[in-house]
């Protein structure tokens, strides 16, 4: 597998709303500690909350990894179900099966998978129905 | 401008008042959608919204943003005030609506984001 130098797993749980965003931010301190520049970072940032969002918003939850390489950081994301049926639609702004709460909290604009997409270098999602979702997405950083 | 600035011109209530509003307004935005707002957010932004809770923050911490604006009167959560203090970003309290907090940021000569 991977030549990590780190890896870190952060277990994230089903409608956790109130620490939602915990994860990223424990995930973008520890790369800013380790000099990951600032604009890259930022991508980082927003493609790990959108994914920790989504774990918390749809799925039976999961976890985010934090994996450095010397040349990339790599975030994946891993639920426990309840998958994904139709991947393309999933995939296309504005499409969203976001609860009524999640929705009067602003979730639910259905931009979280393509923002993650727009801010990765690589993306790769799969994803079984009744299984789970895996979301993994690649950084340069050197 | 600096937050500071745009708290006058909005006649609004600083809610935080332990941070500093000394940091400068770049630009100006509105939306209530979090993800279109990581899509479209820009360091030193003002964002004005009637979202409360304590996502508010963590998007607008994650933007760099300027300060967050919260329209007609809404009250934050006690969990985002306290977010908001731990994270040095000011919350501005306003009766206007979004639309005149925009209005009134245009007029200022408050940049639109990526023009
Ligand atoms: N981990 C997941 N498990 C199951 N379904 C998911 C998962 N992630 C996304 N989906 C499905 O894909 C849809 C689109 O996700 P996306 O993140 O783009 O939008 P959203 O979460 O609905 O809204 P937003 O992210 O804008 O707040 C979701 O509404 C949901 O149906
Ligand atoms: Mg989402």
């Amino acid at each position: 597998m991977a030549d990590y130098i780190i890896r870190d797993s952060y277990p994230v749980q089903t409608a956790a709303y109130e620490s939602a965003g915990d994860a990223s931010a424990r995930i973008k301190r520890k790369l800013k500690q380790l000099g990951i520049d600032s604009a890259i970072l930022r991508r980082i940032a927003v493609a790990s909350y959108e994914a920790e969002l989504n774990l918390i918003i749809h799925s039976h939850g999961g976890e985010l990894i934090m994996e450095m390489t010397p040349k990339s950081i790599v975030l994946i994301s891993k639920d426990v179900g309840p998958g994904i049926a139709d991947i393309s639609q999933a995939l296309k702004e504005g499409y969203s099966t976001a609860s009524e709460e999640a929705r009067d909290l602003g979730f639910g604009a259905g931009m979280g998978l393509p923002n993650m997409k727009r801010n990765a270098d690589s993306f790769d999602i799969t994803s079984e129905v009744g299984v789970g979702t895996t979301i993994q997405m690649g950084f340069q950083i050197a | 401008m600096k937050v500071v600035d745009l708290m006058h011109l909005l006649e609004a209530e600083n809610l935080t008042k332990e941070v500093s509003l000394e940091g400068e307004v770049t630009c100006g935005y509105s939306c209530d959608l979090l993800s279109w707002v990581l899509a479209h957010g820009k360091q030193g932004m003002g964002w004005a919204t009637v979202q409360s809770h304590v996502n508010v923050i963590a998007v607008s911490v994650l933007m760099e943003m300027a300060c967050v604006i919260l329209v007609e009167g809404v009250e934050p959560e006690d969990a985002t005030l306290a977010k908001a203090l731990e994270e040095g970003m000011p919350i501005l309290s306003t009766e206007k609506t979004a639309y005149e907090v925009c209005g009134i940021m245009c007029k200022a000569g408050v940049a639109v984001p990526g023009r």
